[in-house]
């Protein structure tokens, strides 16, 4: 009989402790709330935690979507249950626009924080590569133009591609197409590589090679420069954060004449680069507690600026007139909301 | 005179195929037990490397240094508030003592070489020991700092000339460690901080507890749910239901439902938790009713095998003496079942804590650093705290992502010890 009774008693205590917990807690939704790109969590996070410490409003959450998916949720709506600010690896595009409006997300302020290289590394061990866009469409495309025809693409070694470059396999480690790192280098090297060499289609121009010298990796950076340690034929394609930390083990291969060094990319000789961004909604400011100060804390000097913390994260800064005229702007925005 | 028989040949003879059959059995055997042993030695290994690459996350290394806690560099008044206390000038405060560490530098990147051998968060930690402890005012202390994540690297691959090929510490900083260890300024010492505190975007600072707070949560909630629901389901669909067709097409649909993929219970949740129901995003109650739906239908299964394995006997001796069905049930079939029922739950539990997928889709893939204190603050768990570590450039990240890995299989561990020894304590042999 005992035994039975214990159990009684288990199941109350159960449906008990259900109700407890789904009732009795305080609606808690007035920190900082951040979606969007995978390439900016990293120093969105950065600031966020700083932010935490050295304030007294809580620490933002950020949370990495995507920069696509960020914009789908940061449209949505404007309220509570929406975020605040988005980041991105790229600019808003028109549709998006057009989704915050039809949405009443209308007046929303556009945060430029810096630049992120790509870069096409390899083993220390290997000679380092000296690539023009051309060369790397010319290694990596579906179909290259060969006697001024377009066929399947045949080299299967650098050499063949031009007689400077290294007697190497063609291999590649990048990451898969839904990653912004491949968007980004398929526009920057293959697009630009492969109209320097007279294709004008876009599809061809776009197409990366699918007969295993390509090989995607995965959306982690941090596997490509294993397996580049390990392999020292390998060449790999990521963001200019790794390389910087990783300096040690690996190289970045010169493109167009120029490293990927962090005064080539801030000068902006090193083609490979992009803006990074992130968009906040005017109308929270007032709804959400420490927005504006978050913003001002992203733009300010200590984080952002040429000697800043997120430097030492690999982040590139903006030159400085269009950095005076980033603050002004947010200064303006802020402003404007009060 | 009787002819002597070998016992083999009289075995031959009287069974004609035993010798054949023992092989057989001998081979049967051994490929269970290789079997048996290469799994545990694929287990033994990844532990292995799991333990060599992560067991560096439970030391921190740390530096003796000297404050000066006065008040001018401090830029305080003599009489304080605790206000003033919180926004003192540390950063100076720091400096100072570094510099007095090491007098001979100067030059504007080398003395950021100098101060950058300390973990950014040193500030923080001076200021609320201040707080803590306003007596220290105007006093110097030596105090073991943690040092940067570099620094650490370092000094766990032993500082010397192959560890020299792989850092990213300047000249001038390995220099200084020289320096330092000589001086007897450097030792390691176990991380409380790793198991104390929130997420961090510094190495050094990073902790477990925001993530293991999280994963309780999300998991209690899983459990109270699944497991009220789940066994009172299995006792009905057992015990109670007549066995028509809806039943039947019921029964197919449960066991479709426990091979669906994760993540399209994380969509539902999505779509109906925050939503419909407009609950907040990147809650543990969130997460614990998308894996409350995800476990449901493998407790169901499991709970109903526990009831059907409970002898038909004990029902008819208790509908015998007149017990009515729901007491027949409640009173002893129920009770028997429980241990193959928590069994069940836990082994459920086991498969929610590992989810990553369900959680992307309503937000708890995301950088918390204040560990939740409710289930409707925003919270993370252990395996996304594995994931988003695995993603991080910083390299000492690597060494915090086994140890994290660890504490998860720490926390799995004590379940299904849970799960047995509930199960010993209510199970009944007959």
């Amino acid at each position: 009989m005992g035994r039975t009774h214990k159990f009684v008693r288990m199941l109350k205590l159960v449906s008990v402790a259900a109700l407890v917990s789904g009732a009795n807690q305080a609606w808690a939704g007035d920190e900082i709330r951040i979606v969007g790109s995978s390439t900016v969590f990293p120093f969105a996070t950065v600031v966020a935690e700083r932010f935490g410490r050295t304030s007294s409003f809580g620490t933002p959450v950020v949370e990495s979507t995507g920069s696509g998916s960020g914009f789908r949720l940061f449209c949505s709506g404007v309220g509570d249950d929406t975020p605040d600010a988005t980041n991105s690896s790229r600019a808003i595009m028109a549709s998006e626009i057009e989704l915050c409006r039809a949405n009443g997300v209308t007046d929303i302020v556009e945060v430029k924080i810096g630049f992120d290289g790509i870069v096409l590394a390899n083993s220390r061990r290997a000679e380092q590569f000296e690539l023009t866009t051309a060369q790397i469409f010319l290694a990596l495309a579906k179909t290259v133009p060969v006697d001024g025809q377009l066929v399947a693409n045949p080299f299967t070694n650098w050499r063949q591609i031009s007689a400077n470059l290294p007697d190497q396999e063609i291999v590649v480690f990048g990451p898969p197409p839904t990653s912004g790192t491949r968007d980004s280098f398929v526009e920057l090297v293959m697009e630009t590589g492969g109209q320097t060499l007279g294709i004008t289609d876009g599809t061809s121009l776009a197409t990366m090679r699918e007969d295993g010298r390509f090989v995607e990796a995965g959306e982690n950076d941090n596997l490509i420069v294993q397996k580049l340690n390990a392999d020292p034929d390998a060449l790999g394609i990521f963001g200019f954060s790794f390389l910087d930390q990783n300096g040690d083990k690996i190289q970045g291969s010169a493109i167009n004449g120029f490293d990927p060094s962090f005064e080539n990319i801030a000068d902006g000789l090193y083609a490979v680069s992009r803006p990074l961004y992130f968009y906040v909604k005017r109308a929270h400011l007032d709804l959400t507690p420490g927005l504006g100060d978050y913003v001002a804390e992203f733009i300010s000097d200590t984080a952002t600026g040429d000697e800043g913390y997120l430097s030492d994260r690999g982040l590139i800064p903006l030159a400085g007139a269009e950095r005076a005229a980033m603050v002004g702007a947010v200064a303006d925005f802020r402003a404007a909301a009060f | 005179m009787t002819e002597n028989i070998s016992p083999s040949r009289l075995s031959s003879q009287a069974l004609p195929g035993v010798e054949r059959r023992h092989r057989k059995e001998q081979i049967f055997r051994r490929l269970g037990l290789g079997a048996i042993l290469t799994s545990l030695l694929f287990l033994m290994f990844f532990l292995a490397l799991i333990v060599a690459r992560g067991h560096g996350a439970f030391l921190e290394t740390v530096i003796l240094v000297d404050y000066h806690f006065d008040h001018e560099t401090l830029d305080i008044d003599q009489a304080v508030s605790q206000n003033d206390l919180a926004n003192a000038n540390y950063r100076s405060v720091i400096r100072a003592a570094m510099r007095e560490l090491a007098p001979e530098v100067s030059g504007r990147s080398a003395r950021r070489d100098l101060y950058g051998i300390l973990g950014a968060g040193t500030e923080y930690d001076l200021r609320d020991l201040i707080i803590a402890q306003p007596s220290l005012l105007g006093t110097t202390a030596g105090i073991w700092t943690p040092s940067s994540d570099e620094f650490h690297l370092f000094h766990r691959n032993g500082g010397d000339r192959a560890s020299r090929q792989s850092t990213r510490l300047s000249p001038l900083q390995i220099e200084l460690y020289a320096e330092l260890d000589n001086a007897g300024r450097i030792k390691t010492r176990f991380n409380w901080t790793f198991l104390s505190s929130g997420d961090s975007r510094d190495p050094e600072q990073a902790g477990v507890w925001g993530a293991v707070k999280g994963s309780i949560l999300t998991l209690g909630i899983c459990f109270l749910l699944s497991f009220g629901v789940g066994t009172l389901a299995a006792i009905y669909l057992e015990e109670f239901a007549s066995k028509n067709w809806v039943m039947r097409v019921l029964e197919v649909n449960i066991n479709n439902l426990a091979a669906v993929p994760s993540i399209t219970y994380g969509l539902l949740g999505l779509a109906v938790f925050l939503n419909f129901f407009g609950l907040p995003r990147s809650a543990a109650l969130v997460g614990g009713l998308v894996l409350f739906l995800m476990t449901l239908p493998t407790i169901i299964i499991s709970s109903r095998v526990a009831l059907q394995a409970v002898p038909p006997s004990i029902r008819e001796a208790a509908l015998a003496v007149g017990a009515s069905r729901v007491q027949t049930v409640f009173h002893h079939v129920a009770p028997l079942a429980l241990p193959g029922m928590l069994t069940g739950s836990i082994i459920g539990m086991a498969r929610a804590l590992g989810e990553t997928a369900p959680l992307l889709m309503i937000g708890m893939v995301a950088f918390i650093v204040d560990p939740p204190s409710g289930v409707l603050d925003p919270s993370s768990a252990l395996p996304v705290q594995v994931y988003l570590w695995a993603e991080s450039p910083e390299r000492a990240f690597a060494e915090k992502t086994a140890g994290a890995i660890m504490v998860l299989l720490v926390f799995l561990i004590t379940m299904n010890l849970a799960a047995i020894l509930l199960r010993r304590k209510f199970e009944k042999r007959w």
